[in-house]
């Protein structure tokens, strides 16, 4: 069901190539998959429909038609569409001039909102600002002492209510400016209560307290999860309190996120940021065009090859190089790699974001205590069996047990692995070519070029 | 070459690698497992914070309301169904049936999130049926999908279960933000309304602050709640809780989990984890309840399917219908894998909650 779009097309196109040229006929029948494809991640109907009658005219004109291959031209235009209409700055807020800037996070219950706003002082205080965090969500039991708790961690102050004092979300944001003057904080970020958008008591308590506190960002705090009723939800939230941008959380799901092309569309103001796990450090940037991939169902290769710019070390990457080119990939090349690896991230998440990964690894979560114990056993040769692991015999692999606390079947598991291991990289060094990879990872690595 | 394409290729090799290695593992029997999972409950950890039994006294009814209206799905979605007959009005006042009225009728039902493979299979049907039983009618092809989408909802048994002897235990699951807690805080309300003697096992330890929420409403609805501190291990709290009920004489043992997204196989595994614990007692756990919110796209059924495969749920509460959100992927959910919806939430009090009704619900959606 969640075929990449490509794949979907494949069947399409095949019979084309012989022809060439796109008929109309052709163009409908490209036109009901990506329409459906669009269904399957979420899109709202109407969002597709306004989409498809803008692709079937780019798709009728001279650069499809020209084309050599039609289907690339054709995907490569969604791709385009989606990544032009989810468009607009990212991952930045507007400052006010006047400080404090005041945040206020606004959206339905279980949106992730609490979270969002304690992910989101982490991010800013990082950057060398004095955070303020307001406790206005007084109406899930405990959601004040959720903040504090958050607050604590990232250790930002949180204002909030007295527990035995009135409980007035309206009176808490507006005693919140003060207190943010009294502290010198130039930041403040209002957590209000989810409420459904057609809570008209809720929603006045929204104006309300956007009226005293009068953001500088209103932010929509939107589930990646969410269906068609994601448009619902920005119109109402947006004609209401006016909205400046959205966040979108839970993204480390595997929904594909049309909510962010529906709600983008219909609030006009740009995805800022995305919640992309359950720790606090994890929030991004938004990036159109990886969000574009992703609702097309192909992989997130530029957040990759980004995280490998700025981590990898060049040094290491050059000493990788040269072993590769000589074909001598030895376990210690195999160790500093996979250090380098990890820096970029937890090894599941870097797998999801490889496109064509075999399922079941892309669907695998990596314990990164198992990566340790492989680190581990390396760790516990000696440089000589590192380099040739050939003349580890029975007795040194006890020893490599005992010294990294395993147990020699897996140090005979990693073995054998990494032998396969060494295979591939024969493999890929040996042709230098790009079929064989493909086979070997069942990945078009076609994808990897062109997003780079 | 392009050294960033080699680096890429490098790292890409070495993912490979390390993800072969991990599954390969993974797949070997159990000599591993035990290396894995951390101290079993029975057995626990003298160092980890021990979980605490609180009694906490019911309150006293705040203000005596004279009788607890029990709302029902009809009325909570009155208003949300107005503004849908539009489309249907439309269809039945076209005098005959086109291309257009099966276009709207799929538009219809794709908005209201059934999703694209439920959608065809049931217009197909619907089709088949005006073709074969001659039907001219536009405002009868709408029935006829009615009673289609009824009939897919039919013929399946809501009611919770109940142990035959000690405590019944319903474990509640899902993602992130779907209404967990606050589920539980109804269904506990009613069932210390009926006369039940209520624990509460606050097993979500990893969500700041998410046992204080679940004992707010223990002493709202006058349950007793099982907890440990954040962070501590939750099969020791649903171990605890389990002891608990069974000393104290308890009917009924609610079990709260932290939400986690279906594709994080560790937690999963933890949840796994959690249910051998109940099912150490036989015949205790009677219901595995996904909560799924109404408004949750085509994900509510990739949700689903790996709850189900992981600790094999046994209906799904939907919540949060009293909005504009139709919940319509519950069609899609009990069509492909046939779990039912067992009772829907509605609001933000303990009394929100109702039962579901295939016939309102199919009215509701359009």
């Amino acid at each position: 069901m969640f075929d990449a779009l490509s794949d979907r097309f494949d069947g399409i196109f095949s019979r084309l190539r012989s022809r060439g040229k796109l008929t109309e006929a052709d163009i409908d029948a490209v036109a009901r998959e990506i329409r459906l494809a669009l269904l399957e991640a979420d899109v709202n109907v109407k969002v597709v429909k306004a989409l498809i009658s803008r692709l079937k005219e780019r798709a009728n004109g001279a650069e499809v038609q020209k084309s050599l291959s039609p289907a690339q031209q054709v995907i490569k235009i969604v791709h385009e569409e989606l990544i032009t209409t989810l468009g607009g700055t990212s991952g930045k807020l507007t400052m006010s001039p006047k400080p404090p800037t005041v945040v206020m996070m606004c959206g339905l219950q279980g949106a992730g909102k609490t979270t969002a706003a304690g992910k989101l002082a982490r991010q800013l205080k990082g950057q060398g600002l004095q955070v303020m965090l307001v406790a206005a969500d007084l109406q899930r039991p405990a959601a004040v002492e959720q903040l504090r708790v958050l607050g604590s961690r990232v250790d930002v102050p949180v204002w909030s209510a007295p527990d035995d004092g009135p409980q007035d979300a309206v009176e808490v944001a507006r005693t919140a400016l003060d207190e943010a003057a009294r502290l010198g904080r130039n930041v403040v970020i209002v957590d209000t209560a989810g409420r459904l958008q057609i809570d008209t008591e809720l929603m006045l308590e929204l104006k309300q307290v956007r009226d005293v506190v009068n953001p500088t960002n209103t932010l929509l705090v939107v589930d990646a999860m969410t269906g068609q009723e994601a448009v619902n939800v920005a119109t109402a939230f947006d004609e209401a309190v006016g909205l400046d941008g959205v966040v979108l959380t839970k993204i480390d799901g595997d929904a594909r996120g049309g909510a962010a092309l529906s709600v983008k569309e219909v609030v006009g103001k740009p995805i800022l940021f995305v919640g992309t796990g359950e720790k606090l450090e994890d929030f991004e940037p938004f990036h159109p065009d990886r969000m574009a991939s992703r609702i097309l169902g192909m992989g997130d290769v530029l957040t990759l090859i980004e995280k490998a710019e700025a981590t990898f070390d060049a040094d290491v990457a050059q000493r990788a190089q040269e072993s590769l080119s000589s074909g001598q990939f030895t376990l210690e090349d195999f160790l500093e790699q996979m250090r380098q690896v990890r820096k970029m991230g937890p090894i599941g998440n870097i797998m999801k974001m490889l496109p064509g990964m075999p399922k079941e690894m892309k669907n695998a979560e990596v314990d990164e205590g198992e990566i340790n114990r492989i680190e581990a056993i390396i760790c516990s040769m000696t440089a000589a069996e590192r380099r040739d692991p050939s003349v580890i015999n029975g007795s040194r692999r006890v020893r490599i047990a005992q010294g990294s606390g395993t147990s020699t079947s897996e140090v005979n598991a990693l073995l054998k692995q990494f032998k396969q291991v060494q295979q591939m990289m024969k493999a890929l060094t040996g042709g230098g070519k790009r079929p064989k990879l493909r086979g070997l990872a069942g990945m078009d690595l076609s994808q990897l070029q062109g997003g780079n | 070459m392009d050294p960033l394409l080699l680096v890429l290729i490098v790292a890409l090799v070495v993912v490979l690698g390390i993800g072969g290695l991990v599954i390969a593992r993974r797949s070997r029997p159990d000599v591993d497992e035990d290396l894995r999972i951390p101290a079993p409950p029975t057995a626990p950890d003298p160092t980890a914070p021990a979980p605490t039994v609180e009694t906490v006294e019911p309150e006293t009814e705040p203000e005596t309301e004279p009788e607890r209206v029990k709302p029902r799905l009809r009325d909570r979605l009155g208003k949300t169904r107005a503004a849908f007959t539009g489309v249907f009005a439309g269809i039945a006042s076209r005098g005959k049936i086109d291309d257009e009225t099966w276009d709207d009728l799929e538009e219809a039902l794709i908005l209201a999130d059934v999703g694209v493979p439920t959608t065809t299979k049931v217009i197909d049907d619907v089709r088949a049926r005006v073709s074969a039983e001659k039907v001219s009618d536009p405002a009868r092809v709408v029935e006829l999908l009615r009673e289609e989408l009824v009939m897919l909802l039919s013929g399946t048994d809501r009611s919770l279960g109940r142990a035959e002897a000690g405590p019944t235990v319903w474990m509640f699951v899902g993602v992130n933000g779907v209404g967990k807690t606050t589920s539980i805080a109804k269904l506990a309300q009613r069932e210390v309304d009926a006369g039940h003697r209520v624990v509460l096992a606050a097993a979500d330890t990893f969500r700041a602050a998410a046992a204080e929420q679940l004992a707010t409403w223990a002493t709202r609805t006058g349950s007793e709640i099982v907890r440990g501190q954040d962070g501590a291990d939750p099969g020791s709290i649903v171990f605890d809780a389990m002891s608990a009920a069974s000393t104290r004489g308890a009917d009924v043992v609610l079990v709260d989990t932290a939400g986690r997204l279906h594709n994080k196989v560790n937690l999963m595994e933890e949840l796994k984890k959690l249910r051998r614990i109940v099912d150490r007692t036989e015949g205790a756990l009677q219901e595995v309840l996904l909560v799924v919110d109404a408004s949750t796209g085509q994900n509510g059924l990739a949700q689903a399917r790996q709850f189900a495969e992981t600790v094999d749920i046994t209906g799904v509460i939907l919540t949060k219908l009293d909005g504009t959100a139709k919940g319509g992927i519950v069609l899609a959910i009990q069509s492909e894998l046939g779990i039912p919806v067992k009772v829907v939430g509605v609001g933000e009090t303990a009394d929100d909650l109702i039962e579901f009704d295939a016939e309102e619900f199919v009215a509701a959606l359009f």
